[in-house]
């Protein structure tokens, strides 16, 4: 289990050097002169001079991408240009809202998709197996700003169920409130995200139930929701793991535009007031942080799989 | 080539004429496929005669009849400028097609070329892909089209539809990868190997036609991918020039006026939004059973 985690650490690390390289490239090597494109054409030369000294430009472009993986590997994420502060006190406040908001979706889209994928395999053929499975990649494929459209008109305007944006307005609000004020944007995500995850789930099922395991613990006289609980379930929701963590990315990129229109003060508002600003030490240190969450989450959901499979920890470290 | 050799060829296309057929039979048969390919259809209409078949003109201003709800004459409403929303949700349907199709289109060739290379040569071709795409699936769609965005300088279509068609590549390439990797160990391979071919024609005329079922599908999928993207980046307002006729733009220009009861000009161009994914997500899942059985 050790080499196996060594080398999946290690892979990891590639990975988000990888990325580190891409973002250097896009931020500081596509634009040409980041000042002149963050000042515009009309800037005066002094101003564009004091720029490019304080972004560390005027130094080659090795040294300049050297000086920030360092700063980075230290926690140093830089200054915001638009803020005039460390891009750490806009950032992480935001990302930490867009965490709840998150984190939330994730308690309700997990057992919601893993229940539909095993009700879609129990009941395997039948009408409620085609509604889930074609309804569940129909909805994945409509963005959520389209959701959010349609939750809002339904459930805000015309019910006046629910609130309308996603932050309440008094901030005292207690924990109750908060979560009825995120119910809306998280059924958003969850509309987009389910059906990938019920799907996997129904195919780990159905590959379950017909082992040979499930039929000698069926015919031992066990009864069947005995048998699905005990045997099926736990060899189904092991490929479930993986899918799960796969779908963080698309969490993350969701949160963009449901952000938006819930007016939530998360990563995604700050991410899209960076490009309209050209804040590119912003954008630099927003894009790192994601991939660095997506590259975490994908190690633990394959340590995790490793963990509770040991066919796959042994086949990878021979 | 002797005479065995050609009747064999003869027969191995007389199967793969009847394959075609059957798997043609059995999208026929499939009414989920045979709904979204009439959707799609329509909306490919409305991009291609939109103006001709749209009652208004979409940009018209019309400042006595201004946010209208539907009504015999203006059969979705009018926006708060007096506009049309039935015949600007028709014309715009055209940037979201265009851009969506280049998108898909660009991916996949390049994705297809990546894919082949790197599923026949394997070695440190196929390691460096792979590492490649995984640093790709690290960082959202959403936010690598936004930072390349931030970074090229601005609002463009063809730039957004490069940037789109970028990401989907190496996506695409694994999925040709795949399959190529189980072609490459059959023995037509092989044989056209020892016939002394040469590798573009091994890549493109022996193993091309035979992975061509994946490559179909992954398409359609990608093309779905694609709505959503360009659909999402208009809402957010970044890849466009502003105040192009795109649905996600009117969505996001009348999102302010459901709040005053006004919701026609925004919930006509998101359903259509909604409709075109379904389409092709029907059309995806009609293939994907075709090719799969």
């Amino acid at each position: 289990m050790m080499r196996y985690t060594l080398k999946r650490l290690g892979l990891s690390f590639v990975t988000v050097a990888i990325v580190a390289t891409v973002v250097f490239f896009l931020t500081r090597v596509l634009p040409g002169d980041a000042a002149k494109r963050i000042l515009g054409r009309d800037a005066e030369p002094e101003q564009l001079a004091a720029l490019r000294e304080q972004l560390g430009l005027t130094r080659p472009l090795l040294v300049q991408f050297g000086v920030w993986i360092g700063d980075l590997a230290r926690g140093d994420l830089g200054d915001s240009i638009q803020y005039g502060m460390p891009v750490s006190e806009i950032l992480l406040p935001a990302i930490g809202y867009s965490a709840r908001l998150a984190g939330f979706a994730f308690a309700l889209i997990v057992p919601v998709s893993i229940l539909a994928g095993v009700v879609s395999a129990l009941r395997r053929g039948r009408p409620i197996d085609r509604v889930i499975t074609v309804g569940g990649l129909s909805t994945a494929v409509i963005p959520e700003f389209v959701w959010a459209v349609i939750f809002v008109l339904l459930f805000g305007v015309t019910l006046e169920w629910l609130p309308v944006t996603a932050f309440p307005d008094d901030p005292s609000a207690g924990t109750l409130e908060y979560l009825r004020h995120l119910l809306l944007p998280s059924l958003a995500i969850l509309l987009v995200l389910f059906g990938y995850i019920a799907r996997i789930t129904r195919a780990g099922v159905i590959e379950a139930l017909d082992a040979d395991y499930t039929r000698t613990a069926v015919l031992k006289g066990l009864p069947m929701r005995t048998a699905v609980r005990r045997h099926v379930l736990r060899n189904a929701l092991l490929p479930t793991i993986a899918v799960i963590a796969s779908q963080i990315p698309y969490l993350i990129g969701g949160l963009v535009a449901v952000e938006i229109v819930f007016a939530y003060p998360g990563f995604g508002s700050v991410l899209l007031d960076a490009v309209s600003q050209r804040d590119y030490p912003m954008l630099q240190a927003a894009v790192m942080l994601t991939s660095v969450v997506i590259v975490a989450f994908q190690l633990v959901a394959d340590l995790l799989f490793a963990v509770l499979n040991p066919r796959i920890r042994t086949a990878v470290a021979e | 080539m002797d005479a065995a050799a050609a009747g064999a060829e003869m027969r191995g296309a007389a199967a793969k004429a009847a394959i075609r057929a059957e798997r043609f039979a059995a999208l026929r048969r499939n009414s989920a496929f045979i709904s979204g390919a009439a959707i799609l259809g329509f909306w490919v209409l409305a991009a291609i005669f939109g103006r001709v078949l749209s009652p208004f003109d979409p940009e018209f201003i019309d400042l006595e009849a201004t946010a209208l709800p539907p009504d015999g004459t203006y059969w979705f409403g009018t926006d708060p400028l007096g506009r049309d929303v039935f015949s600007r949700v028709m014309f715009g349907s055209r940037q979201i097609l265009v851009m969506a199709a280049s998108a898909t289109v660009l991916g996949t060739v390049v994705g297809v070329a990546l894919g082949l290379t790197a599923g026949y040569f394997k070695g440190r071709l196929d390691l460096l892909l792979m590492r490649l795409l995984e640093a790709i699936s690290a960082i959202p769609v959403i936010v690598v089209a936004l930072v390349a965005i931030a970074a090229l300088g601005g609002a463009s279509v063809p730039l957004t539809i490069v940037i789109i068609g970028f990401v989907f590549s190496p996506i695409i390439a694994r999925t040709v990868r795949a399959a190529v990797l189980a072609e490459a160990e059959l023995d037509y391979v092989a044989a056209a190997r020892l016939r002394t071919e040469g590798t573009r024609h091994i890549l493109f005329r022996e193993i091309l036609p035979n992975v061509m079922g994946p490559i179909i599908v992954e398409f359609t999928v990608r093309l779905g991918y694609a709505i959503f993207a360009v659909a999402t980046l208009s809402f957010l307002g970044v890849g466009i020039e502003p105040g192009s006729p795109n649905w996600g733009s009117q969505v996001a220009e009348n999102w302010d006026n459901i709040f005053a009861g006004e919701w026609w000009a925004t919930l006509a161009p998101a359903t259509a939004i909604a409709t075109l994914a379904v389409s092709v997500n029907l059309i995806a899942d009609g293939l994907l059973e075709a090719f799969e059985s």
